[in-house]
C-alpha cells in the first residue's frame, strides 16, 4: 500500500482547508492565505485567524492538461487563482465550469469538494473549489 | 401537537444531468421502460463530488434556513447508502466544515433509502426530551447502480438536509409519526460489492407498497386523521410512477403528490428522495395551516409516516437560501460517456 | 578583497541519459572540472532537487561524493528547487571567502526520465507550497501559466509577441552541442503545440532531462596551486529567499525577488546593468524569461517581448542573453540548472563557449530561480 495522503496531515489541516480560515495582520490590516506565522507583507508575527469571505472574481486562471499522477482521472484541472471579496488570494480548482465559460473576472464561490482521492485504501481529502456563481443557486449571493 | 417541528431545510442537486434516454439507448433497453417509469432526467454528481460534499451543501443552504448558530447544534444523522467512506464517519466531516464540532452527536445511519428518515425520528425525539437545542438531519447520497441495470436508469445523486428544533420556531410542526418495519430483502448491496442488486417486482408490492401503506394507515389511525385532511402527501420517490400509484391506494388525490414529485427530473436520490420532495412542497405550494404527509421508505424495508402542520414562518425562510426548483433548473446535460467519467464506471488503474 | 576563482567546468549534455544514474552524470562532469583545474577539491557540494523523490536516494553529498572518489570531504547536499545550482554557489563562495576551504566543487545534478513524464511534474509540483497548491492539483507550469495569463492581459501582450522568447532560445542552443533541444521553432509551432496548461504550450515551458554540470571554484590564496592560472572569477554572489506562494505576491505579473537580488548584486559589484555583456537567465517558462529581463532592468514592464522583435538580447547584441539557448532549449535539469549557467557564462568570458560565442565579454551575470521566485541568486562573473 502506497501512502499518497497523509492523515496526520489532512487532519491538520483541515480547518483552514475546510472554512477558509486565513490571517489577518495586526499592524497592517491585511489578510492572507494559507495561513502563516508571519504577515507577507509587513512581517509582524502579530496575526489573528480569520474567516474569509466565499465569494470573489477569477484573477487569473489556467486548464492544466499535464497533471501530476494523482490527477490524471480529473484531467483536465482547472485552477483558478481567485481574489475574495476581502482582496485575499486564493489558488483553488475551479469546478462546475466549462471552458468556454472561463474568463478573468468571472463572479465565484466557494464549495466544499472533494480534492484528492488519495488510493483505493487511503484517506480522502477533501477542500474548497470554486464555481462560477448561477445567480439562483447562489449560496452568496441569496 | 408536537413541541418539535422543522426550523430549516436545504437541498442541493449537482449541475450535471444525463436524459434517461441516453442510458436506455446505450444499453438497449426499450425506451418505453423509461417512459413507464415516469422518468426524463436524472442527475450526476461530478467528479469531485459525493455523499459527504452533496450533503455539506445541503446542510449549509438548511443552516442559513434556520438561522442558527452551527454550534447549537447537537446531533449529526447523516443518511446514506454511498458513504465515501465504509467506517469512518461522513457525519464528523459535516459537523467540522460547518463549525458543529465538538460538542455535538454524530453518526452516520444505513437503511438504504430511509436512513436520514430514522435519523429525523431519532432528532425531533432528542429535542422533545430536550437533550439537545437543534438536530442537523442529512439525507444525501451518489446511487450507485449496476451498468445497464435498469436501476441505472433512476439512481441519482443529490441530498436534502432539515433543521429540527423547538416548535415555537418552526416553519413545520411535527403533529404524529408513525414507523413500519420488517425483514424483507428487496434490494441489497453486499459489503465489498459496488452495486445493489434487487428482486425487480419483488421491490414493489411487498416491499414499497407495503411498508409505506402500513406506515401511512397506521399514523392516520394513530391520530384520528384521513387521506383528506392532507394537503399534501410526500412518498419515497424511486421513479416517477410509485408515489402516484401508492397515493391512489391509499386515497390521495394526485394533486396531492404531484407538487413533491422531483425523481422525473432529477432521479431518485435515495436517501434524498422523499426529503427533496418534502423541501420543494415547503418552498413551492405550502401555506401556514396546511397538513402535510412525508412517508419515506428504505429497502429492506421500512417506512416512516410524519405528520407536519405549516406555520406562518415558512415564507420568510423560503428566499434564505437556493430551492429544488432553482437547482433543477441549474443543469448541463451531459452525455453517457460524460456520466461514466463522473461516476468513474470507468476504472483507470492508479 | 580575496577573489574567488573558477578553476574548472564540466558540463552533460541535457537529455534522457537513460543509462546513466545519478552517480554517473555527477561523476563525468566533476571529473572534466578537476581535470581541468589540475586540483582535487577540499569540499564539495552537491546540488540536486528531486533525488530523493525520483530516486529515493537521500544522505545525496556523501552517497555521490564517496561513489567518485572524494572520501573525507567536507560535503553538503543544497536543495532550493530549480534555484539550487545558485544557493549551492552562494554556500561555495562563503566557504571560500571564509577561508573555510581553499577549493570547493559544486556539482549540479538531476535525474528526471527514471519515471513517465505525469511522476516528474507530481515531483515538480512540491516545488509549489505542497499543502495549499499542489494539494489542489495545481503544478509548477500551471502557476505559471496563472501569470502567463494576467501578464498578457495585463500588458496586452499577444501570443505571437511572447513566443519570441521560446523561438530565439530554441535558435540559440541550435548552436549549443550541450543543448537538449538543438532543433529551430517558428511562432506558429509555439501556438500549435501541445497545451500543457493553458495558455502555456509545450514550447513554452523548459523540457523534462537528465544533466549535471560542475565547477571547481578555489580561492586566491591557492590559486597558486593552479597549472593555469583562472582566467574568470566569481565577483557578487546574492541568494535570497521568499514565499512559495503566488497568492501572496503584490504583483502577479512581477518577480519583485529578481529586482532586488539584481539591483543589489549590481550595486555590490559596482556596475550598472549596462555594463552586463552576456546573461544566463532562468526562464524555466516563456514568461519567466520576459518577466526576469524586465525585473533585471532590461525591458519596461510588460515591452520585452517588443524588445525580442526588435531584435534585441541575441547574439551580437549587449547584454546577450542566454547563448546557451537557456533553460527553454538548453535544458532544465533543475537542481543542476544554476551550476549550468554559472560554468557557461564562464566559458564566455574566457571565450571557450562551444555555441554562439560573445565577442570578448568582460562581464557576465547569472539569474537562477527557484519555483517562481520563491528564491532568486543573482551572480555576477568577470574576467580576471
Ligand atoms: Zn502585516
Amino acid at each position: 500500500m502506497v501512502w499518497k495522503l497523509s492523515p496526520v496531515s489532512v487532519w491538520r489541516h483541515r480547518i483552514p482547508r475546510y472554512r477558509l480560515i486565513g490571517k489577518e495582520c495586526k499592524k497592517c490590516g491585511k489578510h492572507h492565505y494559507p495561513p502563516k506565522l508571519a504577515c507577507p507583507y509587513c512581517g509582524s508575527r502579530d496575526l489573528k485567524n480569520i474567516e474569509l469571505p466565499r465569494s470573489g472574481i477569477i484573477e487569473t486562471y489556467t486548464v492544466i492538461y499535464e497533471v501530476g499522477e494523482e490527477f490524471r482521472h480529473k484531467a483536465p484541472v482547472v485552477i483558478g487563482l481567485v481574489k475574495l471579496d476581502d482582496g485575499t488570494r486564493v489558488i483553488a480548482p475551479i469546478t462546475d465550469v466549462a471552458e468556454d465559460e472561463l474568463e478573468i473576472g468571472l463572479r465565484v464561490e466557494a464549495t466544499f469538494r472533494r480534492i484528492r482521492d488519495g488510493d483505493h485504501f487511503g484517506v480522502i481529502g477533501y477542500g474548497l473549489s470554486f464555481r462560477p456563481i448561477r445567480t439562483n443557486v447562489s449560496k452568496t449571493s441569496s | 401537537m408536537k413541541s418539535v417541528g422543522i426550523v430549516g431545510w436545504g437541498a442541493y442537486i449537482p449541475l450535471y444531468r444525463i436524459a434517461v434516454d441516453e442510458i436506455a439507448k446505450m444499453w438497449g433497453i426499450d425506451p418505453f421502460l423509461a417512459k413507464a417509469l415516469g422518468m426524463y432526467e436524472k442527475a450526476v454528481g461530478g467528479l469531485d463530488e459525493d455523499a459527504v460534499t452533496i450533503g455539506v451543501e445541503a446542510a449549509m443552504n438548511a443552516l442559513q434556513r434556520a438561522k442558527i448558530k452551527p454550534d447549537s447544534i447537537g446531533a449529526v444523522f447523516f443518511g446514506t447508502e454511498s458513504k465515501p467512506y465504509a467506517v469512518k464517519p461522513s457525519a464528523t466531516i459535516v459537523a467540522e466544515v460547518l463549525g458543529i464540532t465538538p460538542n455535538t452527536m454524530a453518526s452516520d445511519l444505513e437503511f438504504a433509502c430511509r436512513a436520514a428518515s430514522e435519523g429525523l425520528r431519532a432528532a425531533f425525539a432528542l429535542v422533545e426530551s430536550g437533550q439537545i437545542d437543534y438536530g442537523l438531519v442529512i439525507g444525501a447520497d451518489t446511487a450507485q447502480a449496476n451498468p445497464g441495470d435498469v436501476l441505472e436508469l433512476t439512481a441519482s445523486s443529490g441530498g436534502a438536509a432539515f433543521i429540527v428544533g423547538p416548535s415555537s420556531e418552526s416553519v413545520a410542526i411535527l403533529e404524529g409519526v408513525f414507523t413500519f418495519i420488517t425483514d424483507t430483502p428487496d434490494f441489497w448491496r453486499r459489503e465489498g460489492v459496488p452495486y445493489p442488486f434487487h428482486g425487480e417486482g419483488f421491490t414493489g408490492d411487498p416491499a414499497y407498497f407495503h411498508h409505506i401503506i402500513g406506515a401511512v394507515e397506521g399514523l392516520m389511525k394513530k391520530l384520528g386523521l384521513s387521506p383528506n385532511d392532507f394537503d399534501y402527501a410526500i412518498f419515497h420517490q424511486p421513479n416517477g410512477k410509485f408515489p402516484l400509484v401508492v397515493g391512489k391506494r391509499l386515497g390521495f388525490s394526485r394533486e396531492k403528490i404531484i407538487p413533491s414529485l422531483v425523481t422525473p427530473y432529477a432521479g431518485n436520490t435515495y436517501n434524498g428522495s422523499a426529503l427533496l420532495g418534502f423541501a420543494r412542497v415547503l418552498e413551492n405550494v405550502a401555506k401556514p395551516g396546511d397538513r402535510i404527509l412525508v412517508a419515506p421508505f428504505g429497502s429492506g424495508a421500512g417506512s416512516d409516516a410524519f405528520s407536519f402542520i405549516v406555520t406562518d414562518k415558512l415564507e420568510e425562510r423560503k428566499k434564505l437560501a437556493p430551492t429544488v426548483d432553482d437547482y433543477l433548473s441549474n443543469k448541463k446535460i451531459i452525455s453517457y460517456s460524460e456520466y461514466a467519467r463522473m461516476r468513474q464506471l470507468i476504472k483507470i488503474v492508479r | 578583497m580575496s577573489k574567488i576563482y573558477i578553476g574548472g567546468v564540466g558540463l552533460n549534455r541535457v537529455g534522457r541519459h537513460f543509462k546513466k544514474d545519478i552517480v554517473d552524470l555527477a561523476y563525468e562532469v566533476s571529473l572534466e572540472a578537476i581535470n581541468e583545474a589540475g586540483i582535487e577539491p577540499d569540499a564539495v557540494i552537491i546540488s540536486n532537487s528531486l533525488g530523493n523523490v525520483l530516486q529515493k536516494q537521500n544522505n545525496l553529498a556523501q552517497y555521490i561524493s564517496s561513489s567518485i572518489g572524494l572520501r573525507g570531504k567536507t560535503a553538503y547536499h543544497v536543495e532550493a528547487g530549480d534555484g539550487s545550482g545558485g544557493a549551492a554557489i552562494h554556500i561555495a563562495y562563503t566557504l571560500l571567502k571564509a577561508k573555510i576551504a581553499s577549493s570547493v566543487l559544486v556539482v549540479g545534478v538531476e535525474k528526471m526520465t527514471d519515471y513517465p513524464s505525469h511522476v516528474t511534474h507530481t515531483a515538480l509540483s512540491q516545488l509549489l507550497n505542497y499543502e495549499y497548491e499542489a494539494y489542489y492539483g495545481a503544478t509548477l507550469s500551471g502557476i505559471a501559466a496563472l501569470i502567463m495569463r494576467y501578464y498578457m492581459k495585463k500588458y496586452e501582450v499577444s501570443r505571437d509577441a511572447v513566443s519570441e522568447w521560446p523561438v530565439l532560445m530554441h535558435y540559440n542552443a541550435s548552436k549549443n552541442p550541450y543543448a537538449q533541444i538543438r532543433k529551430t521553432i517558428t511562432k506558429e509551432n509555439v501556438k500549435e503545440s501541445q497545451i500543457i496548461a493553458d495558455p502555456l504550450t509545450l514550447f513554452d515551458i523548459s523540457p523534462i532531462g537528465d544533466g549535471a554540470a560542475a565547477v571547481l571554484l578555489v580561492g586566491e590564496d591557492y590559486e597558486h596551486q593552479l597549472e593555469e592560472k583562472p582566467e574568470v572569477f566569481l565577483d557578487t554572489v546574492v541568494h535570497h529567499a521568499y514565499e512559495l506562494e503566488l497568492t501572496l505576491r503584490e504583483d502577479l505579473a512581477a518577480l519583485p525577488t529578481v529586482r532586488e537580488t539584481v539591483d543589489l548584486a549590481l550595486k555590490k559589484a559596482n556596475l550598472r546593468i549596462q555594463d552586463i555583456d552576456v546573461i544566463e537567465l532562468h526562464d524555466s517558462f516563456t514568461i519567466t524569461g520576459l518577466l526576469i529581463l524586465e525585473e533585471a532592468g532590461l525591458a519596461e514592464r510588460g515591452r520585452a517581448a517588443y524588445l525580442l522583435s526588435d531584435g534585441r538580447f541575441r547574439h551580437g547584441d549587449k547584454p546577450e542573453v542566454n547563448l546557451s539557448g537557456g533553460l527553454k532549449a538548453r535544458g532544465n535539469p533543475i537542481g543542476a540548472t544554476g551550476v549550468y549557467q554559472v560554468a557557461e557564462v564562464a566559458m564566455q568570458l574566457r571565450g571557450a563557449f562551444p555555441g554562439l560565442q560573445s565577442n570578448s565579454p568582460e562581464i557576465g551575470l547569472v539569474i537562477n530561480m527557484s519555483g517562481i521566485g520563491s528564491s532568486v541568486s543573482s551572480i555576477v562573473i568577470r574576467k580576471r
